[in-house]
């Protein structure tokens, strides 16, 4: 082992001392010019918004590179007090949040605002791999359950904010560390009756009306076409009407006679769709598809069991964004609050998401450590 | 420390081993969803293409309807009758001005806008979008224009805007003939509907009502324009995409003289009546004015419930178009001259044929006798002088021998009891009584004595002046029938075919100036024809014709006092209906008879005799005193005097500036032998 770290050292290139894995770089530099072009476009051709999302680009870049000089076993060694900080930060969110839009996610830092919920699609990855990346592989049952627990109180405190999707994409990173640790079949099948059984309970007594509403929409959008059912019928017919080539880069009717809403963020996939057709929709899935490979590529040759866990858990979960964005903006599935990840204009999803990508760029390119 | 101890022991290939297949399994999970994203994009935007480009596009493009402007209407001297006229209103948008209410304020000081007005702006501003214009004033006067014009610098996003609507410069003259447009309403919406015209008319407001405008009012309308544009979710437009301009209705050029109309007018002022007057050469109606009329213009802009009421309650309705509809008039005895020809053609009667009148008719074993209107008679009677004295009893007589049935057979022909086929919808048929007509609509069976009534143009017998003036026509022409118009040519703006012109150009030296693209053409209005009224002898036309010549020309004949000093030689018959119903040996006393009771004035004419150029059908109601003679026929004098002016017609029969001596020689000539 010792040998390999060497010879690891000996050829080590620039871009691993800077600690950057530049396959990755190059998938997340394309994602973000495609991002930059089209938030111009969907913004009105406003270049203050262009400015302002290169900005937040710039930013995102240097907490991915800053991220990806702490060395990855850093995170399991403070995962413990980290996950009870962020869980009392959600707490506190419940008691003293600032309420925008209907939900109560912000906290008032005085200088600035401040969303735990942000923070905690990191720490509970990072706290579900270190709890089960203690014990061998496959996880035992109780560990499993264990584990559970440790990513359903974050899951459910964020849920009661309420934000779904945040909620959502929080529990799947948790579920997919179990996944990778290699929980067996059998108990895969049993928990998805279980949700299976779950949903009614779910519809008649957890969920929210305007949820509720969500989902009625999603299952016939024309029944409502210019109150609930809006969105969704704009975005399709954006998607639809860009054909094969798309109507070209500004050239979108939908989206610059504004009759698509949320189109610079959550809807900006329908944006892209319309100006650059399906040819600009395939090679959009395919550098995504790439950033998922080469993530799974890194957890598969990480070191150490916490470290694959992470990694693989944290490419997965970029994944679900993409998965989850582009299947509403489609009509897949219902309307939930998830952006195209490092294309959707904002700063907040895409200074976490890039957080994400420097911590499996330090799991890529960290010396090879003895545990 | 013990715990790395514990790690150290792990089976770390086989947990890596665990973690690239489950790793792997995940890849084939992560590929299986992007195909199912990229499927479901497949499916919308390659399967479903056409449907969402055709969505987007109606999302984005809205096809804006241009009303054409409506056709004009002329006389036949191309004076203007109904025009369209810019009506002008002062409109605000509001996201253009920058402080709303002090420019509301000001502009309405400028233009004295009254405070309800902008009061109600104030209102409608809000359910209103802010890019869309706000009338603050319609139907500016021209000062108001000006006025604002001078000081339009100072109020961006106020302007004025034009607005074309139809207006009848004649008013009253013409509303009988050309009638008037109105909005449209919800019985001609779905009218329009039923013909499949909505489209057409997506941006019209107005459609004819009555008369012409109502008659021709495809002709007339023209065809929709469309704006194409393009507009954002707001609605607002951000650019033309297209523009098919209207095409605009045909212009009308009638066959209606507006001088003759005024003379109309002038000679049955204060009167309650109709003139038709025809030219029967073709049929084109001259004049047709029926009095008292009422301003069409007040309904082009909706018109006033007082204002309505006013027409509808005057006691001299006139709203009813005399000259074609209403219950019409009994001819009385100007349908003689036809009952003559009838017993010509039927060979009851010849010109030679005398009665003796006694001032009376009574039929054999009937106590009821019948007066002649002068009631010593006028002695012996043969057909011209029946005509020249309006001789009842000669027709007591000759109707009876004739009977109903042969009656009505004959005056069917001329068109009584029929819709002559005048361009205008208002016509009514009047009514020619029959033993059928009489079974049909009294359930009652037909009386002899009602013949008689029949033979001097009264019992139920009722004819619309234009039916009179058609006859009269028909008579003149020797039973050619052409049907009465008012429409005499249809122009229109036509694109000319540049190619066409290319070819026509080759042949003449090109002068360099591009040719128009369009012209007007103009089409005459084709002349419908009857089946003609063919008699067994055709002098017989001429008969009748010679008696009608002589009762104007004739000293001491029924119309002669009428067209004494006319240069043209005219010739017609009187009439004076009954309206009220006398008592045997009642006599008629017009002073002593309540108004709405008194006889009716009737007169028909023609002129040239020779040659006749027109044609005059005159109807004058409840008369104070005298008959047709001293009322109707004097409106036809002017009626002619006018058509004729100054003209001089040279005529065999009547020398043109002396035409007493000339009259009688005639007379003296024709007449030997009957008397």
């Amino acid at each position: 082992m010792r040998s390999t770290g060497h010879d690891q050292q000996k050829t080590r290139t620039l871009w691993q001392k800077l600690h950057i894995d530049l396959p990755l770089l190059a998938g997340i530099l394309i994602l973000m010019t495609l991002g930059l072009c089209i938030v111009y476009s969907a913004g009105g051709q406003s270049v203050d918004m262009a400015i302002k999302q290169a900005r937040n680009m710039g930013i995102a870049l240097f907490v991915m590179f800053a991220i990806a000089q702490i060395p990855p076993l850093v995170y399991r060694k403070w995962a413990v007090p980290v996950f009870i900080i962020g869980i009392l930060l959600l707490v506190s969110v419940m008691f003293f949040g600032q309420v925008i839009n209907g939900s109560r996610r912000w906290l008032n830092l005085g200088v600035a605002m401040f969303q735990p919920s942000e923070v905690m699609k990191l720490i509970v990855p990072i706290a579900v791999a270190w709890y089960v990346s203690q014990f061998d592989l496959p996880t035992k049952l109780v560990h499993i359950i264990a584990a559970f627990i440790l990513l359903l109180i974050p899951t459910l405190l964020i849920a009661k904010q309420p934000d779904l999707g945040t909620s959502l994409l929080i529990a799947s990173s948790g579920i997919f560390v179990i996944f990778l640790a290699g929980a067996s079949w059998k108990l895969i099948g049993g928990c998805a009756i279980l949700a299976s059984a779950f949903a009614p309970i779910l519809w008649l007594f957890l969920m929210k009306d305007y949820q509720k509403q969500r989902v009625l929409t999603f299952l016939n959008p024309e029944q409502d076409p210019l109150g609930s059912g809006y969105h969704i019928i704009q975005s399709k017919i954006a998607i639809g009407s860009g054909g094969l080539h798309g109507k070209g880069w500004l050239q979108g009717t939908q989206s610059q006679l504004e009759f698509l809403p949320e189109r610079h963020t959550d809807f900006i996939f329908a944006v892209f769709s319309e100006e650059f057709g399906l040819m600009g929709v395939t090679l959009l899935l395919l550098v995504y598809l790439a950033i998922v490979m080469r993530g799974l590529w890194i957890a598969s040759n990480a070191q150490h069991a916490f470290t694959k866990l992470l990694a693989g858990s944290l490419t997965l979960t970029f994944f679900v964004y993409v998965f989850v964005n582009i299947g509403m903006v489609s009509g897949l599935l219902p309307v939930v609050g998830v952006p195209l990840p490092l294309v959707s204009y904002g700063g907040t999803s895409m200074v976490t998401l890039m957080a994400g990508f420097g911590i499996i760029m330090a799991i890529s390119t960290h010396r090879r450590f003895i545990m | 420390m013990r715990k790395n101890k514990r790690v150290v022991i792990r089976n770390h290939s086989a947990e890596a081993n665990l973690f690239a297949r489950r790793a792997f399994i995940a890849f084939l999970g992560v590929c299986t969803l992007i195909l199912i994203l990229f499927n479901n994009i497949y499916e919308l935007e390659i399967s479903s293409y056409e449907k969402y480009q055709t969505r987007s596009n109606s999302n984005r493009i809205k096809l804006l309807p241009v009303a054409p402007n409506r056709g004009l209407i002329y006389d036949r001297n191309n004076v203007l009758l109904a025009e369209n006229k810019a009506i002008y209103s002062i409109e605000i948008i509001p996201e253009q001005v920058k402080d709303l209410e002090k420019t509301i304020t000001e502009v309405s000081e400028l233009l004295d806008i009254s405070k309800e007005k902008q009061e109600k702006l104030f209102k409608s501003l809000r359910s209103k979008r802010r890019f869309k214009p706000i009338e603050l004033q319609s139907r500016l006067s021209e000062q108001q224009v000006a006025m604002f014009s001078v000081n339009q610098h100072k109020f961006p996003g106020v302007f004025i805007d034009a607005r074309l609507k139809r207006y009848y410069p004649f008013a009253d003259l013409t509303t009988h003939s050309i009638g008037y447009v109105a909005r449209i309403n919800g019985h001609d919406a779905i009218m329009l509907e039923e013909q499949n015209k909505t489209e057409n008319y997506a941006a019209t407001r107005n459609i004819g009502k009555l008369g012409l405008e109502k008659y021709y009012q495809d002709i007339l309308h023209g065809t929709v324009g469309h704006q194409e544009v393009e507009v954002n979710n707001q609605g607002r437009i951000i650019r033309t995409l297209d523009f098919t301009p209207p095409i605009p209705g045909k212009d009308l050029t009638l066959t209606l003289d507006i001088e003759l109309q005024m003379i109309a007018k002038r000679a049955l002022s204060g009167k309650r009546g109709a003139v038709v007057a025809i030219d029967p050469r073709d049929g084109g109606v001259l004049a047709m004015y029926s009095n008292p009329s009422y301003n069409g213009n007040l309904f082009v802009h909706g018109i006033s419930t007082r204002d309505y009421k006013n027409i509808l309650s005057s006691r001299n309705r006139p709203l009813i178009n005399r000259t074609v509809s209403g219950s019409g008039y009994p001819p009385a005895s100007t349908i003689k001259p036809l009952l003559a020809l009838t017993g010509l053609e039927e060979g009851i009667i010849t010109p030679e044929t005398e009665i003796y009148d006694p001032g009376f008719y009574q039929l054999k074993g009937v106590e009821n006798k019948r007066r002649d209107w002068k009631k010593w008679g006028h002695g012996k009677v043969n057909l011209t002088k029946s005509l020249e004295q309006s001789c009842n009893v000669y027709y007591y007589d000759l109707a009876y021998k004739l009977g109903i049935t042969r009656i009505a057979r004959m005056m069917e022909k001329f068109g009584f009891g029929e819709h002559t086929g005048i361009d205008i919808y208002e016509e009514s048929r009047g009514i020619m009584p029959s033993v059928e007509w009489k079974r049909a609509r009294k359930n009652r069976p037909w009386y002899t004595g009602e013949t008689l009534s029949v033979g001097i143009g009264q019992s139920y017998w009722s004819v619309t002046p234009l039916q009179l003036a058609q006859a009269v026509s028909i008579l003149v022409n020797k039973g050619q029938i052409k049907v009465p118009h008012l429409l005499k040519a249809t122009t229109e703006v036509i694109a000319v075919d540049q190619s066409a012109t290319d070819s026509d150009n080759t042949n003449e030296p090109q002068t360099g100036e591009q040719l128009p693209q369009q012209k007007l053409v103009t089409k005459a209005h084709p002349i419908d024809e009857k089946r003609p009224i063919v008699l067994k002898d055709a002098k017989y036309w001429d008969i009748v014709l010679d008696g009608m010549h002589n009762t104007v020309q004739k000293p001491g004949a029924t119309a002669h006092k009428a067209f004494i000093g006319s240069k043209y030689d005219a010739a017609g018959k009187t009439g004076s209906a009954q309206t009220a119903n006398l008592a045997q040996d009642q006599e008629y006393d017009a002073e002593a008879t309540q108004e709405s009771q008194r006889d009716n004035a009737m007169f028909v004419a023609f002129a040239p005799f020779e040659h006749p150029e027109i044609v005059v059908a005159v109807a004058i109601e409840n008369v104070a005193k005298g008959g047709g003679g001293s009322n109707a026929a004097p409106v036809a004098r002017q009626m002619m005097d006018q058509y004729f002016g100054d003209r001089v017609i040279v005529s065999k029969t009547k020398h043109p500036l002396h035409d007493n001596t000339y009259g009688e020689q005639y007379l003296e000539n024709n007449t030997t032998g009957n008397n």
